[in-house]
């Protein structure tokens, strides 16, 4: 019996996925009403038991993949993953007002830049200070303090070693989770009521599934217009991390 | 047709991923730039243009919200699955570039969201979207 379940279950990733994920957001919707009443967003809520349950599948199985890697939940690979979560985002578009996106043109690209360059800045500025002091670490800790995706393409570019890589990356996922968890908690602070706000974030929070998580479990209406920056974020990292960063860098140290 | 809502975003979806390939090629990075951005623009602009040459019935828009409408879900599904082992093993000097990375940001995007106007609340609470699929997710 459960063998027969377990195989329908594995066969049907997609599906089970959507099961899975709709069983969450409901326990999360209750937990959210029942022992917070309310103030806790219930997509918060139901973002950190998917970050624990990535981290108990990361155990569970060793891989890099979280829940995904576990042959019953393979399917979430699917549903969360770049092709689907693209594509959600994309749709989310649908519901901008052209006319606030235009307000915040300018203030967003300003923002993009700024996001890019202070995480770097901080990040191998820390990088130094624990004694990764030759220009090649440096950048590429900096550039994973932008994104997890900028890290390792910046560091293969510039040929980093395969620890310097790990741990760029390392910085990013960790940046990437604080975003997520930490939005929905400084949104009074961070002044995110409006979709210029929201851009602003978009720009200087960075990482587009730090920022689309962070703004879904604080205001999902403030979504689309954070995302609509944030998707040049790992590209323009991408662009300045080993080139135009890399060689102020180099500049610097030596 | 419900399909053609899909059809649309699927349309925009791999145009905007395109061009951001083009976009990253001519810049001499080997990576997409701003390509679901751009599909976004791409979405946004055929969403004014069919409505004002009335192209767009309710079924057809109900074919691209309810993808937006399943973002949430989405971003569940993306959380269970990032690698929270390697993240939290990363040790102090990626805990702590991260934390200083973010706080920077964050006072940054707390001191230019000071600056806006608070303009919205003379012109009253404008609708950001009318799609029912989101109704309880306000």
């Amino acid at each position: 019996m459960i063998d027969i379940l377990e195989k329908a279950a594995v066969q049907n990733g997609l599906v089970t996925a959507f099961a899975v994920v709709g069983l969450v957001i409901l326990l999360s919707g209750q937990i959210s009403r029942r022992l917070t009443f309310g103030r806790v967003h219930g997509s918060a809520i139901a973002i950190v038991i998917g970050l624990a349950l990535a981290y108990w599948g990361g155990t569970q199985t060793g891989g890099h993949k979280g829940l995904a890697d576990m042959t019953l939940f393979g399917g979430i690979g699917l549903m969360g993953g770049a092709m689907l979560r693209d594509f959600a985002i994309v749709a989310t578009a649908f519901e901008v007002q052209a006319t606030e996106a235009r307000k915040a043109g300018l203030i967003g690209v300003v923002s993009l830049l700024l996001g890019t360059v202070l995480p770097f800045v901080v990040g191998a500025g820390i990088a130094w200070s624990f004694g990764y002091s030759d220009a090649v670490s440096m950048t590429t800790i900096g550039a994973g303090a932008v994104t997890y995706i900028v890290g390792p393409v910046t560091g293969a570019a510039i040929g980093a070693s395969p620890d310097v890589m790990a741990l760029s990356i390392a910085t990013g996922l960790v940046k990437a989770i604080l975003v997520m968890v930490g939005t929905p908690i400084a949104a009074r602070f961070l002044g995110l009521k409006t979709p210029r706000s929201a851009m602003v974030f978009g720009g200087l929070a960075g990482t587009v599934s730090g920022v689309s998580a962070g703004l879904a479990a604080t205001d999902r209406k403030l979504v689309p217009y954070g995302a609509l920056v944030a998707t040049f974020h790992t590209g323009l990292g991408c662009l300045l991390g080993p080139s135009l960063l890399f060689f102020a860098t180099k500049a610097l140290v030596g | 047709m419900i399909i053609f809502g899909t059809a649309l975003l699927a349309v925009c979806h791999l145009l905007g991923i395109f061009l951001g390939d083009l976009l990253g090629q001519a810049l001499g990075v080997k990576t997409n730039v701003g390509g679901v951005g751009i599909a976004m623009l791409l979405l946004i602009f055929a969403r004014i243009y069919m409505q004002r040459h009335s192209m767009l019935p309710k079924l057809t828009e109900l074919g691209v919200e309810y993808w937006g409408a399943l973002y949430i879900p989405v971003v569940v599904a993306m959380a269970a699955q990032q690698d929270m082992v390697s993240a939290l093993r990363g040790g102090p000097v990626a805990l702590l570039s991260a934390i200083a990375a973010v706080a920077v940001c964050a006072c940054v995007i707390a001191v230019i969201n000071r600056t806006e106007r608070p303009q919205a609340q003379t012109d009253g609470a404008p609708t950001l979207h009318d799609n029912p699929l989101l109704a309880d997710a306000e």
